[in-house]
């Protein structure tokens, strides 16, 4: 059985800078979430927090039934695989294992038991004699690995592990973890400033900002039910295109992007079930979230009941092999269009967009907040 | 040390760049001859009879070669007083530097541990304050030591020197462990808490034999340091007690007699071995530790 986190009102000073600003947060047994967010938005220091590296300003955390706040990281019953994989240079691939075990004085046999079955697990039993310096950047995150799995604790945490890793090495690795989760079942704790591994392993994402949780939910519905403008911009690769412009209500609701000279302005019509939510009066300032994906060539998906065409020039072309990224200008905004490949035309031609009105979020310009 | 090879680099051909070449050789070879001079005149002239010293020009080579000089310096050559030569004081030198180099370099990397790894409150204020103890002129403490030592009760003894040297070597020590450990991953020291090790535990198991190459620096330079000291030697000790440094001042600047040469060069040569002993051995390290910070985990 695993054990669960819970975080109470935690904050944390450093000289007189809050990086944590009061954060409240409830971790089921067996989860694996991730905290993710743009450099120095404090999900580090949130984790090392839970770690037991950084000391509390206030508040409280409880890992399974205990609180842990006065607790040092060696009694918290964890495990934590680090950025820069932190393996002890002088020692051999095994002793690193080993050595969480050694400090606890485990039964030689039991050590040895433990690194064949993990080593074994992660394909790094032929390496035991060797030292870190020997190893490849991929060998020595599964080491890193290893090191944090073999002590069975019941919470791992995980910071940033696969960032210093080659692209295609760190879809594997991505993978793997995802795949020791769900065998070992262990809580974890994962942080990222990659979006799409956010996506990916997570089974719930803490969206931060700023020492703030903006969001925390399922990836599905981080991704298409943003809250805010930060989150709605921070997940999705490419960004989604935020437009800026005004609420128009006539016989239906509009959203009207601003006038710009040598172009004509665009009206968004806006649902009816987005419409019906909205109460915002004639003219208020808002900006209108489109995915990439919800704005493709005319007539090259399925039709449907909510659609907007539109005619710009193409300003760049963008392939990406699967689908071709049209860069387009609309009221002095760079939009992004996700069109097939064999949609794609040669830049500066016109171009026919269809947007699916149904998957637009619209947000307050002022606040950020979802309408 | 690594030897790189340099068979692929590019360079410019013709008379002009060979002229230049070889006037760059002639400059270097005449600096190298300018260094060494000194170093071979008191080789040969230790390895002179005095008879010869007196007929013979300063730089000419011994015609025969005697090690009489070199026995005489050792164990028979007066040193104020007593003639028993410099081997009884070479034995302080090494009574005093040893535990003073192994003391203070210890002390040194666990500052520098505590310093960089530990970081509390006040900790860049102690290490400021502890640089200081760098630019301090020697002879500015010299009475308020001797007090001091005084009232320890080892005024005049080895231990009282060894005190001094381990606690103005602090300041280089810990200098270099600090800066040292600032290049190591945090990470590193931040998993072996997370394993369970303790301060003493990460600081022995992990830390220490990561930091070869700063203890190799930091030895050859107490090291040199210590055994070439002559102010607080001469200062500290008394008669039996005097490091070779002070030896060798006494049997050079005896004031009765004949004036031995070939005796005074074997002496300050014999003075000079160890530390020249240390850089060749660890030398190599030397250089490499300078550039040391890059221990990659």
């Amino acid at each position: 059985m695993a054990s669960g986190i819970k975080l109470q009102s935690v904050r944390k000073v450093f000289g007189g800078n809050e990086v944590i600003k009061g954060i409240d947060l409830v971790i089921q047994p067996g989860e694996f979430v991730v905290l993710v967010g743009p450099s120095g938005c404090g999900k580090s220091t949130l984790l090392n927090l839970v770690a037991g590296l950084e000391t509390l300003t206030s508040g409280h955390i409880h890992i399974g039934e205990i609180c842990v706040d006065n607790v040092p990281p060696r009694d918290r019953d964890i495990a934590m695989v680090f950025q820069s994989y932190a393996l002890y240079p002088t020692k051999t691939v095994r002793d690193n294992i080993t050595f969480g075990m050694q400090t606890r004085k485990v039964p030689k046999e039991e050590q040895a038991t433990a690194v064949q079955e993990f080593s074994k697990l992660l394909q790094i039993n032929t390496l035991l004699d060797r030292k870190p310096g020997q190893l490849s950047g991929g060998q020595r995150q599964r080491v890193a690995m290893g090191r944090a799995l073999v002590r069975k604790p019941e919470v791992f945490l995980f910071d940033e592990p696969l960032s210093n890793l080659d692209a295609k090495l760190r879809i594997e690795m991505r993978t793997e973890i995802k795949k020791l989760h769900q065998r070992l079942g262990k809580t974890a704790v994962y942080v990222t400033h990659d979006q799409i591994e956010a996506m990916t392993l997570a089974t719930r994402i803490a969206v931060m900002d700023n020492g703030h949780i903006r969001q925390f939910d399922v990836p599905e519905v981080i991704y298409e039910d943003p809250v805010d403008l930060f989150v709605a911009g921070f997940m999705g690769s490419p960004p989604m295109n935020m437009l800026t412009g005004q609420i128009r209500r006539g016989d239906r609701m509009y959203v009207e992007t601003p006038s710009t000279e040598g172009q004509d302005q665009l009206r968004f019509p806006l649902p009816g079930r987005l419409a019906d939510r909205v109460s915002a009066a004639d003219g208020h300032k808002v900006v209108l979230g489109i995915r990439p994906e919800a704005i493709f060539a005319k007539g090259s998906e399925l039709p449907g009941s909510e659609r907007f065409v539109f005619e710009r020039p193409i300003d760049v072309v963008e392939p990406t092999g699967p689908d071709t990224m049209i860069v387009f200008d609309v009221a002095g905004t760079d939009l992004i269009a996700r069109v097939r490949p064999e949609d794609a035309k040669p830049a500066g031609t016109p171009f026919l967009f269809e947007v699916d009105m149904d998957r637009a979020k619209l947000f307050d310009a002022k606040t950020g907040l979802r309408l | 040390m690594r030897q790189r090879s340099i068979d692929g680099i590019v360079r410019p051909k013709g008379v002009h760049h060979s002229l230049m070449r070889i006037l760059l050789y002639a400059v270097l070879g005449l600096f190298c001859l300018y260094y060494l001079i000194p170093l071979i005149v008191m080789i040969s002239t230790s390895l002179k009879s005095l008879e010869e010293i007196r007929q013979g020009s300063l730089l000419s080579l011994p015609r025969s070669v005697t090690f009489d000089a070199w026995a005489k310096a050792w164990s028979a050559a007066c040193v104020g007083v007593r003639c028993n030569g410099l081997a009884p004081y070479v034995w302080n030198s090494v009574l005093m530097t040893a535990p003073a180099v192994f003391i203070s370099t210890l002390l040194g990397a666990m500052n520098g541990y505590a310093l960089t790894k530990w970081r509390f409150r006040g900790a860049d204020t102690i290490f400021a304050l502890m640089l200081f103890g760098a630019f301090i002129p020697f002879q500015v403490i010299l009475l308020p030591m001797a007090r001091m030592l005084g009232l320890m009760g080892l005024a005049g003894t080895i231990p009282g020197l060894i005190f001094v040297h381990t606690v103005y070597g602090l300041a280089f020590t810990t200098l270099f462990f600090r800066n040292f450990f600032m290049g190591v991953s945090d990470g590193i020291i931040q998993a072996a808490k997370v394993d369970g090790a303790s301060f003493f535990g990460i600081f022995f198991r992990l830390v220490l034999p990561m930091s070869l190459p700063a203890i190799v620096v930091t030895v050859i330079w107490q090291f040199t340091q210590i055994w070439n000291d002559f102010l607080f030697g001469v200062a500290f000790t008394i008669g039996d007690s005097n490091p070779v440094t002070v030896a060798l001042n006494n049997v050079v600047n005896t004031s009765t007699g004949v004036k031995e040469y070939n005796v005074d060069m074997a002496a300050a040569i014999i003075a000079a071995l160890p530390t020249l002993a240390v850089y060749v051995i660890a030398g190599a390290y030397f250089v490499r530790g300078l550039s040391a910070g890059a221990v990659k985990g």
